[in-house]
């Protein structure tokens, strides 16, 4: 009676062994398979741009360093001269900042708006939920520099184009951000909100703001410095700030060098302090660290 | 007993005072602020100045080029001969003896063009009648080294512009310029021009109905091609959109954002172990490549870009490689931040069978982590098709560079138009594949 429990219960063991080795070897297999077809795409990528582009990987990284080591060559030589370089391009800088910064604030407030209008049960106008969603969508797909060559056309170059085109992107990127955290508010304070008779406005404004503001803040913040990087690009293709100055100094090409170097530790500066700033007050907002 | 009880409420009453103060202060600092700040940048960037530089021409011609077209009809004074051609470009020039039905040619000298809104103009050698129904009729004449222009009685309206030179007339239905060498009738048409055939394709003017009937037909257009394949080449070989061309640079900048977000990850992977601290016990290393990190993210893309673009020269690897570069450290410190918080009861459990180090890191920590880092890296792959368009216009790759080609030339809004419609298009496809593999790699267990 013993043998005979103990031989089926060693039997079942045997099916489940089998069973889970035949499984672990089903899925190893599958992990191999989508392995190799990762590796696979990835190197026929590599040949395929390698073969598309002006120079070849090979003869490029070996002549990595050589740009950039022009430039550090040359900056050490005029060393004493980056100081004042420096806040020559400071006034390029600041219209980069502000760009990005006038850019991220009128993006976050038209999101905060149209984030309101999208979430579900604070929505004023629950049938133009989706289109609303839509159109921050379409917002978030544009890459900023489409509209800014577009603006630039119409209104001429300088730091109007690059706000609005990056706005736009900002409204987008930062209203579903907003929209989901408008989910997560508790509807208990509209809810008291509604029944003293409070409109729709005091309700969104005193009702769901105040309890989901320092998410909006801290996602603002990381958006402003992104929005610092984009600016930087859109001065480069076309219009205002430290790109267009780096773009120019960039063109005069050797014997301007101290200038491109100026003008890359400025950014680099810049971006690793807002960079910190901005990690630092959204570790604060959200409560952590 | 209530003299101290009143002595608490008025603290109280004071605190919350105050504190209502400040809140009252700061609901109207805020706003103040913001306003402030506003109206700096309302004069630091000029926009009084704004509406002088704005060219609202430009906008129109924007606007009505996405949408329509114009075909040029142009006489050549000096050597005769009229030639018709879609947007006067060479490769939309009609072949001899095919004109559009708007267009009667009745010599190689005269045209008689019917326009919209009423208006036609008729070419005749040197001269050329361009009839306005309110207006009348507008005769320009070129005699020698004169242009004359004889306009009904009145003065002359302001959307004919004449000097000795050059006459413009823009009228409601097209437009008319004369010149010494040249008399130039546009006119225009909804649509875009020659989208699937060019004029010398024989499949030109076929309705869907036709070209599907064609299709099935036996009987071959061209001999030595069945239908179906004449049809999709000419289609896929059209020199005006050039389709080809546009697909792949598609096709280059989605290649750049997938290359460059995935060698990403895979570099920064076992950096990221080496900065977390509970797999590093030595500060020093894991300092230093923590300011790695932020050092590459510092440095920008922008600036990666043009390093890149010297030693590589134009090109999706360019491209890629900057992505590469950028990422690995916003990669590197969000792994690295994840790493640190995984749950040491696996690894433990792990260990305590026997397994060694690396055994310990597959199968204690990467069944952790992979759904978070999987999900961070997809929604790179879909922001880095964005910075990929961006990156192209650069370096010169992929659809960045078309879309830029074709602003600049300031003419052909109808391509932009179309290369934005696309470019829209594939960073919604790409969210959506990258919302959907998330969806699918993280719920399905994460095992990749």
């Amino acid at each position: 009676m013993a043998d005979l429990s103990l031989g089926s219960a060693h039997g079942d063991t045997d099916t489940i062994r089998d069973a889970y080795l035949a499984m672990a070897r089903t899925k190893r297999m599958y992990g191999g398979i989508l392995l190799i077809v990762f590796v696979a795409l990835m190197t026929s990528g590599f040949m395929l741009a390698d073969s598309r582009n002006a120079g070849g990987f090979w003869d490029g990284i070996l002549n990595i360093f050589q740009f950039p080591g022009e430039v550090v060559a040359e900056a050490r030589e005029k060393a004493a001269l980056l100081p004042g370089l420096m806040i020559e391009f400071l006034p390029s800088l600041i219209e980069t900042l502000n760009i990005a910064a006038a850019a991220t604030l009128l993006g976050a407030i038209l999101a905060v708006i149209l984030s309101l209008l999208a979430t579900r049960g604070l929505a004023k106008f629950p049938a133009l939920i989706s289109p609303v969603r839509r159109a921050m969508d379409v917002m978030r797909a544009v890459p900023e520099i489409v509209i800014a060559l577009v603006l630039i056309f119409i209104l001429g170059g300088g730091p109007v184009p690059a706000m609005i085109a990056i706005a736009i992107h900002t409204v987008g990127a930062l209203g579903k951000l907003f929209s989901e955290v408008n989910e997560n508010a508790s509807l208990k304070p509209v809810e008291g909100l509604a029944s003293v008779g409070a409109t729709w406005t005091q309700r969104m404004w005193l009702g769901v703001i105040p309890q989901v503001a320092p998410n909006y803040l801290s996602y603002a913040l990381l958006r402003f410095e992104i929005n610092i990087r984009a600016s930087a690009i859109l001065g480069f293709v076309g219009s205002g700030g430290i790109g267009y100055d780096l773009k120019n100094a960039f063109s005069w090409g050797q014997g301007r060098y101290d200038e491109v170097a100026a003008i890359f530790l400025l950014l680099f500066l810049t971006i690793v302090f807002f960079d910190q700033l901005s990690d630092h007050y959204r570790n604060k907002l959200v409560g952590r660290g | 007993m209530t003299i101290t009880d009143s002595g608490v409420t008025t603290d109280l009453r004071r605190d919350i005072d105050t504190l209502f103060r400040g809140k009252r202060i700061a609901a109207f600092a805020v706003p103040a602020v913001l306003l402030a700040y506003f109206t700096y940048v309302f004069f630091a960037f000029d926009l009084p100045g704004l509406a002088e530089r704005a060219r609202m021409d430009n906008a129109a011609v924007l606007v009505a080029d996405s949408y329509s077209y114009k075909t040029h009809i142009t006489h050549d004074n000096r050597n005769g001969g009229t030639s018709i051609a879609v947007e006067g470009e060479r490769k939309g020039t009609y072949p001899e003896g095919m004109t559009p039905d708007f267009v009667t040619m009745t010599g190689p000298d005269t045209a008689r063009i019917a326009l919209t809104d009423g208006e036609s103009a008729v070419i005749d050698g040197a001269s050329l009648v361009y009839s306005v129904p309110d207006y009348g009729d507008i005769l320009v004449r070129v005699e020698g080294r004169e242009i004359i222009l004889e306009t009904p009685p009145g003065p002359l309206p302001d959307w004919i512009s004449a000097s000795s030179a050059r006459i413009d007339i823009t009228g409601e239905g097209g437009r008319a310029i004369v010149t010494r060498a040249r008399a130039e009738v546009y006119r225009y048409s909804f649509g875009w021009e020659l989208f699937w055939f060019t004029l010398d394709s024989p499949f030109h003017g076929k309705s869907p109905v036709e070209l599907a009937s064609l299709a099935l037909s036996r009987d071959r257009v061209e001999p030595d091609r069945s239908n179906l394949s004449a049809i999709a080449s000419d289609v896929w070989n059209n020199e005006m959109w050039r389709h080809k061309d546009v697909l792949w640079a598609i096709f280059e900048t989605i290649l750049m954002a997938f290359l460059g977000t995935m060698g990403a990850a895979i570099v920064a992977l076992p950096m990221a172990f080496v900065a977390a601290r509970n797999f590093n016990r030595l500060s020093a290393v894991r300092f230093a490549i923590r300011r790695v990190f932020d050092f590459v993210r510092g440095v920008d893309g922008l600036i990666w870009t043009i390093i890149l673009s010297r030693a590589f020269g134009p090109g999706p690897m360019t491209g890629a490689l900057a992505i590469l570069i950028t990422d690995s450290g916003s990669f590197g410190k969000m792994f690295s931040e994840a790493l640190e918080n995984v749950d040491d009861k696996q690894i433990e459990g792990v260990q305590s069978t026997g397994a060694k180090p690396l055994q310990r890191y597959r199968f204690g920590v990467i069944p952790q982590v992979t759904p978070v880092l999987l999900s961070q890296v997809l929604y790179y792959l879909e922001s880095n098709t964005r910075s990929a368009t961006v990156i192209g216009a650069i370096t010169g790759g992929g659809i960045g560079l078309l879309l830029t080609q074709a602003i600049i030339t300031q003419k052909d809004w109808e391509e932009v138009s179309y290369y934005i419609f696309l470019i829209v298009l594939m960073v919604m496809f790409m969210d959506w594949v990258s919302g959907v593999l998330r969806r699918r790699l993280i719920t399905g267990g994460g095992d990749a």
